[in-house]
């Protein structure tokens, strides 16, 4: 069941030492909630974090703790991978054919991604999808709603693979970095991500949060998080004291 | 708040709040009662309409979205009952309890509208978001069938 395979989350890692640190490097599903090692940042010492809960952001300066540029880019990418990794968001980038919804588990009633992305004849996402929330019926709704197209998938990604495809015009939707930014900043299908209506959870943080993370991480270069070997991942696993 | 919306090729100005779920206009404003309210979440099919062609689940479709433009209901799909989907829909029994069978044939109409000859995985595909409870399913993929003239 690809599908049911359940999105990769970025989230801070409670050290040893009381104090937070980011998980900059994961290369796959399966868990990056794991502290940052010198294999993914290239950082050369630990750098400690405020602690912030699940449902917040940290702000971009806060990453002035990284005096390399490079190393703030990629712990800046992390972060706001946190919003794109988040169930609300990553249930409409799906890897196969049928978007996903809750947790990550296959959207029901059955449908299809369709020719274009909105579904198939009879079952159109704006069948039942309007361009606002129904309080009443629970049904989510934003403009334009649809599911990313195949090439933007993002389920199964961890923050480096989902960071090399942001800055892909084949796989971003042709667009410029600078254009990313105004889309995660402006964009009213993202913003849905914030206020998904009913009892969904909201994406961490705010709108306005990401796309300064966005753009902070832009500003640094737009490093990507490096691919953390097997290796690592099993002595960065042992360190992980998991929330 | 006054709309303009063509229903069923008769243009209306209709006098209500544009939140209004079009499923609750056509059935208690203009007395459109073919149009069933089945779960009231677009979850089982039964409401289902054609905005400009395409399939909406008018339960949880504002009137708003349809000012301006042409909405088709079950009433309003052949003059006199005798559209394909329908004869065929009488020829292999299709309707049990019959509750469902509008939303059914509007979703089928639409299909065929836009695919003449669906496969029955097309078939299948469309009609996912269309229950019903006695299960005929397979009565419903034979009558799409036959209006379609894959079968004889």
């Amino acid at each position: 069941m690809r599908h049911r395979s359940s999105a990769p989350q970025a989230k801070p890692t409670r050290l040893a030492s009381g104090g937070l640190a980011l998980a900059l490097g994961a290369s796959s599903a399966g868990g990056c909630q794991r502290p940052p090692s010198a294999s993914a940042t290239g950082a050369s010492a630990r750098v400690e974090l405020p602690a912030v809960s699940d449902g917040e952001l940290r702000s971009p300066d806060v990453f002035s703790v990284y005096a390399d540029e490079a190393e703030r880019s990629r712990a800046l990418f992390v972060e706001a991978s946190r919003v794109m990794l988040h169930p609300r968001c990553v249930n409409c980038h799906p890897n196969g054919d049928v978007p996903l919804q809750h947790a990550g588990r296959p959207h029901d009633p059955p449908v299809l991604r369709g020719p274009e992305d909105k579904g198939v004849v009879g079952m159109e996402c704006t069948s039942c999808h309007q361009d606002r929330n129904l309080e009443l019926s629970r049904v989510p709704g934003a403009p334009g709603w649809h599911v990313a197209p195949l090439s933007m998938a993002w389920v199964g990604k961890g923050p480096d693979g989902l960071c090399e495809q942001l800055k892909d015009p084949a796989r971003n939707g042709n667009k410029t970095l600078e254009q990313i930014v105004e889309h995660s900043r402006h964009d009213a299908l993202v913003a849905w991500g914030w206020a998904p209506g009913s009892n969904r959870e909201p994406a961490p943080g705010s709108q306005p949060e990401f796309g300064a993370l966005v753009a902070a991480w832009l500003e640094t270069g737009a490093k990507c998080p490096l691919p953390v070997e097997p290796s690592s991942k099993q002595t960065d696993s042992k360190q992980t004291d998991q929330p | 708040m006054s709309l303009r919306v063509t229903i069923n090729g008769k243009q209306q100005q209709l006098e209500v709040d544009p939140d209004m779920p079009l499923l609750w206009v056509l059935r208690d404003v203009l007395g459109l009662t073919g149009t069933k309210y089945g779960c009231g979440q677009a979850l089982c099919g039964a409401c289902t309409v054609h905005i400009d062609g395409q399939v909406v689940r008018s339960c949880c479709a504002p009137v708003r979205r349809a000012e301006g433009k042409s909405v088709t209901t079950i009433e309003g799909l052949s003059p006199d009952g005798d559209h394909p989907l329908q004869r065929a829909w009488i020829e292999h029994a299709v309707p049990q309890c019959g509750y469902c069978q509008a939303g059914q044939i509007m979703t089928a109409a639409a299909l065929l509208a836009k695919k003449p000859k669906p496969s029955d995985s097309e078939i299948d595909q469309s009609l996912a978001g269309n229950l019903r409870r006695c299960g005929t399913y397979t009565r419903i993929r034979a009558a799409i069938r036959k209006a379609a003239g894959i079968d004889g």
